[in-house]
């Protein structure tokens, strides 16, 4: 079958296009173009068992492509357009924030998946919290057991999210608005608790290599508790979740005060420089158990009206 | 306490305007807030009380502009 490869050669430029154009015969010249279209590939030639025995194009599209001029040039144009969007779309989120930055947060896979979920439930046996660089850069989530990542964060939030739905399913309260309000109460209490310690490290004048994409990873390091107190409330009824509470809330607490005692206090780690500032490092001090004590009180609030 | 988005920006838009009210002569000198009492600190030991009104000073600055341009 040499339709295929033939596809594959004259199409694979066009591939990103196809789908846009939404004719049964490009369908055809996509499920056998370029292999970075693989899964769209598999995808869309399963409409094409359908369309050849509808379409009477459907033998000859190889030929049926070159000879109207007309879908050819089509095409083309709405390849140049599908280019000329995405660039400029990447243009206006890099005004707002670096896609590169973004991008080392989500550079993870599942062994550190994996053993950052049990460092964050059981933070007690982890020895060393060291952030390890390499030539000033620090290392990415892969490498680096202790470097903070996003990928956890956000997918906890929208787990919480559809286990609140379940929760109140479950006690028969549920109803489409109720989810977006637990979404966007959830989502502004993070904002807010950015924003507070951002605004307290900024006053205080602390150096530190914090930035605004690790405290919101710090923030939503809690939702991976909360989902273990919500479960354990379901389950095991009102003790099991103040059982569960109390476990996560100490072990956020711990895990946060590690952490950010790295970060913030360089003072009272390992070896002290001296630099950064020196003006009263108790403050500094307030500024970690505060943020640690935060922790339970929002899981708490989070979390109570969904397990009565 | 159950918030929504718009009731985050509303808050802050409150706050900042707020701070952006507060005037230099009139209130800030009085208490000692005012920016022309905070240069001394040089090197790094700026202190809270001097980066609280920096950041107030800056809130007002760029509000001002701000300002001017929504009204109009």
């Amino acid at each position: 079958m040499d339709l295929p490869h033939h596809g594959y050669r004259e199409t694979k430029p066009r591939a990103r296009a196809a789908p846009t154009a939404g004719d049964s015969v490009l369908f055809e010249d996509t499920s056998s173009a370029a292999p970075a279209m693989n899964s769209q590939g598999y995808y869309t030639s399963g409409y094409n068992m359908g369309g050849p025995s509808n379409d009477m194009q459907g033998g000859g599209g190889m030929n049926n492509l070159f000879a109207d001029p007309m879908a050819n040039a089509a095409m083309m144009y709405g390849s140049s357009l599908a280019n000329q969007g995405k660039d400029m779309v990447n243009k206006e989120i890099s005004r707002f924030m670096s896609v590169n930055k973004l991008k080392y947060f989500f550079a993870v896979d599942t062994r550190y998946v994996l053993k950052k979920l049990m460092i964050l439930m059981f933070p007690y046996t982890h020895q060393d919290w060291e952030v390890r660089y390499h030539r000033d850069t620090p290392l990415t989530p892969r490498q680096d057991v202790n470097a903070s990542d996003l990928y956890i964060p956000t997918m906890a939030f929208i787990t919480y999210i559809l286990l609140a739905g379940m929760a109140l399913g479950i006690q028969k309260r549920f109803s489409p608005e109720v989810l977006g309000l637990c979404a966007s109460t959830a989502l502004v209490w993070v904002i807010i608790e950015v924003l507070v310690m951002l605004l307290s490290l900024y006053l205080l004048t602390v150096h530190t290599d914090l930035s605004t994409f690790d405290l919101i990873a710090y923030s939503g390091y809690k939702y991976v508790g909360m989902i273990f107190t919500v479960l354990c409330g379901l389950l095991f009824g009102s003790d099991g979740y103040f059982v569960a509470l109390a476990w996560s809330s100490f072990a956020l607490m711990f895990f946060i005060v590690r952490s950010l005692k790295m970060k913030i206090l360089p003072s009272l780690s390992s070896d002290s420089m001296g630099m950064g500032s020196n003006a009263k490092p108790q403050l500094r001090l307030y500024i970690t158990v505060a943020s640690a004590l935060f922790q339970p009180i929002i899981i708490y609030w989070l979390t109570s009206h969904l397990v009565r | 306490m159950a918030f929504t988005l718009y009731s985050l920006i509303q808050a802050a838009i409150l706050c900042i305007n707020a701070v952006a009210v507060l005037h230099e002569e009139r209130f800030l000198r009085k208490i000692g807030w005012g920016v022309d009492q905070s240069v001394g600190g040089f090197g790094d030991e700026p202190g809270i009380k001097v980066q609280l009104m920096n950041l107030i000073r800056s809130v007002r600055t760029v509000m001002r502009v701000k300002k001017k341009n929504f009204n109009i």
